[in-house]
């Protein structure tokens, strides 16, 4: 038997039987809509993570007390003052270092109020960040040196608090005590979930007193190149570990930064992606007794078809591929499903999608693997099936 | 082939093998099929005509004996090798005729061409050309629902013939059939054994159907108690299909 001809017998036994084929189909639809929509949010996510952390600027290190790891919970900082001098000795420049503190406030200002992260800074951190400020000025080394009660708002903060207004030279009470606005920031949108534009950036040394501490929590140095970044990360590790020898200090890289969410997102994609895989198997699992069922009704049929001479492998040619049409023929239309979620989701909320060709290929790849697994029992059945037998079968 | 048999059976047996016990079907047959014979089966229920047709249709392999279809011994033939000697040589009629229900009668008769690998134009050239030759030209398109029960055998009929085969086979072609449809398939297949030169063989209950055969076979509990013998000889030797009546 030619295939074109096989191929129009399997299409007419899914025509006669729409509803069955059709509901057969469904479970291929959304096992491979489930793949292809995961991959899209999946890649989306890693995408969006990786431009953010790409975004902060080149060649940074992020100098944190404890360790940076998957399954490590963040340290208390007992860094100071002190600490912040011997890392800008080590980076050779002050333009090279931020420091953060940070800590959760109610900013108000009239009857508006918001909470959000306090970050008491140096005036460095838009030249060790890619920070832009959209309207005023950043903070400068006299605000921090004086300890000047003003503040750099973060973009939703603004917007909050006033509105349309203009923010600049207007007064906020940060845990009671009164700031002058000075910028504002340019906004930079959400990620994973998380509003990047709620902070409030202030000097240092006004956090610093405000909060009645002296520590900082967090170092940020811009190394010079690609090549001295690690070096300058064992360099500063090493000098705070002579300074505080019962504690642990971590230097992290961007690259390192992006393998740890890396590691998250993989582990995540991983799990949704073989939840989607189970469903697939149901419904390779629904094809197979869809094809055993369609053997046994179509018996007298397979034995007119060996009386008048098709071989055992023309009969199991035809319910091979009439397999493998109900799986294929499903995972176009997942593939159409997943696709037009994906571009939905992506165009008509924050989070992210991205389709990419590899895991559409795969998921028609895996639809006509499921049809030819799946539809190898049911076909090697009727292609043995005896003729005798099969003729005599009502 | 060799000589004129188009079916030659020797000393046949089948035996089935119910829940470990042998059942014995058919007890050994000695019997030709010649090129262009008409030829009736008739006995009771369980005699073994059944069995005897499914082996010289080449549906099912004898458990002793020799068996020639178109020449060819079908011992240690494969499934495959089978299906291909059915298709060459042997037309089947059903008594519930066995069309696809979802088929027209066009592609009904053009089916068995399917498994030669023709064309698509040649199994439909062929097929119609069948159809024309008994008759229902005027029903190609339509399908078994479409048609009445004689016209449906002579579509099965046509599909059996859309071959060219050596034999046709017929098992109780007439049995669903009322007497007058019934007489009309019967000449018509009367009619394209001589006009084609097809041996025919029938297997009926009907005495009326089998005393139209020109030569008769009686079985009863596996065997053959009588036969009014072949036109020609077969090279199996037995004194039952010398003569003709």
């Amino acid at each position: 038997m030619r295939l074109a001809e096989a191929w129009r017998v399997a299409l007419d036994a899914l025509r006669a039987n729409r509803l069955r084929s059709g509901l057969t189909m469904l479970g291929m639809v959304i096992g491979v809509g489930a793949v292809v929509i995961l991959v899209a949010l999946g890649t989306g996510t890693k995408n969006e993570v990786q431009a953010q952390v790409e975004g902060l600027g080149s060649n940074l290190l992020l100098v944190v007390p404890g360790q940076v790891s998957l399954n490590a919970a963040p340290a208390v900082s007992r860094l100071d003052q002190s600490d912040l001098d011997a890392v800008i000795r080590i980076a050779g420049d002050r333009d090279r270092v931020a420091v953060s503190l940070t800590s959760g406030e109610n900013v108000r200002a009239g009857k508006e109020q918001v909470f959000t992260s306090l970050l008491g800074v140096l005036e460095t951190t838009p030249k060790v960040f890619l920070r832009d400020v959209r309207a005023g000025a950043y903070l400068t080394r006299t605000d921090v040196e004086t300890g000047r009660r003003v503040a750099v708002l973060g973009s939703s903060v603004a917007r909050t608090l006033f509105g349309e207004r203009d923010p600049i030279g207007q007064q906020v009470t940060i845990a009671g005590v009164r700031f002058r606005v000075i910028g504002v920031f340019a906004p930079l949108g959400q990620s994973l979930g998380v509003d990047r534009d709620n902070e409030v950036h202030v000097p240092l040394t006004t956090a610093q007193r405000l909060l009645a501490t002296k520590r900082v929590d967090a170092f940020a140095v811009k190394a010079p190149d690609a090549e001295t970044i690690d070096r300058l990360g064992r360099d500063i590790v090493a000098e705070l570990h002579r300074r505080h020898p019962d504690e642990e200090f971590s230097a992290v890289t961007q690259e390192q930064i992006l393998g740890v969410l890396g590691d998250i997102l993989g582990v995540l994609t991983a799990v949704l992606a073989a939840i989607a895989g189970i469903s697939l198997l149901v419904g390779g699992v629904g094809v197979s007794n869809i094809m055993l069922v369609s053997v046994r009704e179509r018996t007298r049929e397979i034995g007119l078809r060996m009386a008048l001479g098709a071989r055992p492998r023309d009969i199991g040619l035809q319910f091979l591929l009439e397999a493998v049409l109900l799986t294929t023929i499903g995972g176009l239309l997942g593939i159409a499903f997943g696709v037009g979620a994906s571009l939905a989701t992506a165009a008509l909320s924050p989070v992210p999608a991205a389709l990419t060709w590899w895991s559409i290929a795969l998921a028609f790849g895996v639809s006509c693997a499921v049809g030819i697994v799946f539809g190898v029992v049911p076909a090697q059945r009727a292609g043995r099936l005896d003729p005798v037998v099969a003729l005599r079968s009502e | 082939m060799t000589g004129d048999a188009a079916i030659e059976a020797i000393d046949v047996a089948r035996t089935y093998a119910l829940d470990g016990v042998g059942v014995p079907a058919l007890r050994g047959v000695t019997l030709t099929v010649a090129h262009g014979e008409y030829t009736a089966v008739v006995g009771p229920s369980g005699s073994g005509k059944s069995t005897l047709m499914h082996l010289l249709g080449g549906l099912d392999q004898p458990t002793s004996g020799r068996l020639r279809i178109g020449g060819r011994d079908v011992a240690g033939l494969t499934p495959a090798e089978m299906a291909h000697l059915r298709n060459a040589t042997i037309g089947f009629v059903f008594q519930s005729f066995h069309l696809l229900s979802r088929t027209s009668a066009l592609d009904n008769v053009a089916l068995p061409l399917v498994y030669r690998g023709l064309s698509a134009r040649e199994r439909r050239e062929r097929a119609a050309r069948m159809l024309e030759r008994v008759g229902l030209s005027h029903r190609i398109g339509h399908r078994p629902n479409q048609l009445s029960g004689g016209e449906q055998q002579r579509v099965a009929i046509a599909r059996a013939l859309v071959t060219e085969p050596a034999v046709l086979l017929a098992d109780e072609p007439t049995g669903n059939l009322d007497q007058a449809t019934g007489l009309a398939v019967l000449e018509l297949l009367e009619q394209l054994n001589t006009a084609e030169g097809v041996a025919v063989m029938l297997v009926t209950h009907d005495r009326e159907v089998a005393a139209r055969a020109r030569r008769q076979i009686t079985m009863r509990d596996g065997r053959i108690v009588s036969d009014t013998g072949s036109v020609s000889t077969g090279s199996a030797g037995d004194g039952d299909a010398e003569v003709r009546a």
